[in-house]
């Protein structure tokens, strides 16, 4: 298992440092697609209580805009 | 000698007409010029119908319905102003209140018609000031939050900072949150030792305990433009909690036949690493994606893949289908109804925390016409989603949102 996560954190490091290491510099009159509302990197506002619902009815939370503590509404 | 007249006469006018151009730039930065009043960006209004049933409730061990329905609603309304430095203040007032029953509640006293926590409301409001300097991309807020239930309080505050890039293609945040929260610990009818009350108001007023659960939580992100079509973002965010983390009104049932209340340990460190990718190839279609790795120190691994295509039908409508997966290694403290080894320090047959994995699928549409939605100016987005949740352990659950944002 832990060799299986070590795994998963290198993928995942190898992934992003890829991706942004190969960034070009977007000037602000390129970034009509970009600026799409559906192209908004945080969730959707619409997701808010589906994350609310995921973060009780499973272990694993937290990284996706959802909620990260305080209240319980753990029912 | 005429020319030389007209000559400095158009000379004069050149002149005079330079100053009326300086003249019209001033006009055009007047009209740059920031009001510095209160004024509204945007109001939401989300709302929530979820839900769910199953058999394997943590209430009474392991097994019998978990059965719940949640009415969840928050309205936020985002205001702002300029300093007279020119610093953008940023107001962000959010309330949320839900309703919601659950039958496996009412099963932690099943002799009453209906126990302390069958169904219960509960009420949130939060506060977050920030202040950005729009010229150096550097922003510093503040939160404040409370949420209340029948037998749950947390007041919460925190932090967040935010730097973005000259080119405004890189953007770093960082936030840091704590929240108190102090839970009446009701217990099972039959667990309760003498004089130990219910928890309810209602039937009785013998004195129950009441434990606290903090949550420290830190969240560092870094979004990147890629190219002209490609952005992604990447966080981590770090927490721990203490206190409190087990819930005392669920039953765990040991081999030997004897019956105790849940126990976990007084800590919980949790470590969520996430990455979203979102591309945006043609004019039709847009692929969102999101993938998160979870861990943390009861045993609990996680990954959560997610992806989201809305396909514009016009350039204000789009349906986006998506599709989640997540599956998770359970926690070491869990064993199904009776399967408790009697001399283990931790339990739960809680299957929240159990070795499973899940699909969700459903669809979002998004109508966002530039006369406003339904031709009402002010109604700038409307949201409509469903979704349907199959776990492996059985649970099933459905939930349908409608979000609208006002400007």
């Amino acid at each position: 298992m832990k060799k299986r996560a070590r795994f998963t954190w290198l993928l995942c490091s190898l992934l992003t440092g890829t991706a942004f290491s190969s960034c070009q510099t977007v000037k602000a009159y390129q970034k009509n697609k970009l600026n799409d509302s559906e192209m908004e990197l945080s969730a959707r506002k619409a997701q808010k209580f589906e994350q609310s619902f995921q973060l009780y009815r499973e272990g694993g939370s937290g990284a996706n805009g959802g909620k990260s503590g305080g209240g319980c509404g753990c029912n | 000698m005429r020319k030389i007249y007209l000559g400095v006469l158009a000379l004069y006018l050149g002149i005079l007409s330079s100053h009326a151009q300086i003249g019209k730039t001033v006009v055009k930065d007047t009209s740059n010029y920031e009001s510095r009043r209160l004024k509204i960006d945007e109001i939401n209004f989300v709302s929530a119908y979820y839900h769910q049933d199953g058999n394997n409730s943590a209430v009474t061990g392991g097994i019998g319905t978990e059965k719940l329905t949640d009415f969840a609603n928050t309205f936020d309304l985002q205001l702002s102003k300029y300093s007279a430095s020119g610093k953008k203040h940023t107001f962000l007032f959010e309330l949320g209140i839900d309703h919601y029953t659950s039958a496996s509640s009412d099963k932690i006293d099943p002799n009453t018609i209906s126990s302390a926590s069958m169904s219960d409301n509960r009420i949130y409001p939060s506060l977050n000031w920030t202040v950005s300097n729009e010229k150096t991309g550097n922003a510093f807020g503040i939160t404040g939050s409370y949420s209340h239930e029948f037998d749950y309080q947390s007041v919460g505050g925190g932090v967040n900072l935010t730097r973005v890039s000259k080119n405004k293609n890189t953007q770093f945040d960082f936030k840091a949150q704590v929240f108190l929260d102090k839970w009446k610990v009701i217990l099972p009818v039959e667990l309760r030792p003498p004089g130990y009350g219910s928890g309810s108001d209602r039937e009785d007023h013998s004195p129950v305990d009441h434990k606290p659960r903090n949550s420290y939580s830190t969240s560092f992100s870094i979004s990147q433009v890629i190219d002209t079509k490609l952005q992604a973002l990447f966080i981590v965010e770090p927490s721990w909690q203490h206190g409190l983390l087990a819930t005392k009104y669920q039953r765990d049932y040991f081999t030997d036949g004897s019956e105790r209340v849940e126990n976990l340990p007084g800590d919980r460190y949790k470590l969520p690493v996430a990455v979203r990718f979102n591309y945006f190839p043609g004019d039709h279609f847009i692929i969102r994606t999101f993938y998160r790795y979870y861990l943390d120190n009861w045993g609990i691994r996680a990954h959560t893949a997610e992806i989201e295509v809305p396909v514009k039908l016009t350039a204000f409508v789009s349906v986006s289908p998506f599709y989640r997966y997540n599956n998770q290694t359970g926690t070491r403290y869990f064993a199904p109804y009776g399967q408790h080894n009697p001399a283990d320090n931790y339990y739960t047959s809680d299957y929240d925390l159990s070795t499973l994995h899940s699909n969700f699928i459903g669809a979002n549409l998004r109508l966002a016409p530039p006369k406003g939605v339904f031709g009402w100016q002010h109604l700038n987005t409307l949201e409509l989603r469903y979704g349907h949740y199959m776990r492996s352990t059985g649970l099933n659950s459905n939930i349908i949102t409608l979000a609208m944002k006002f400007k």
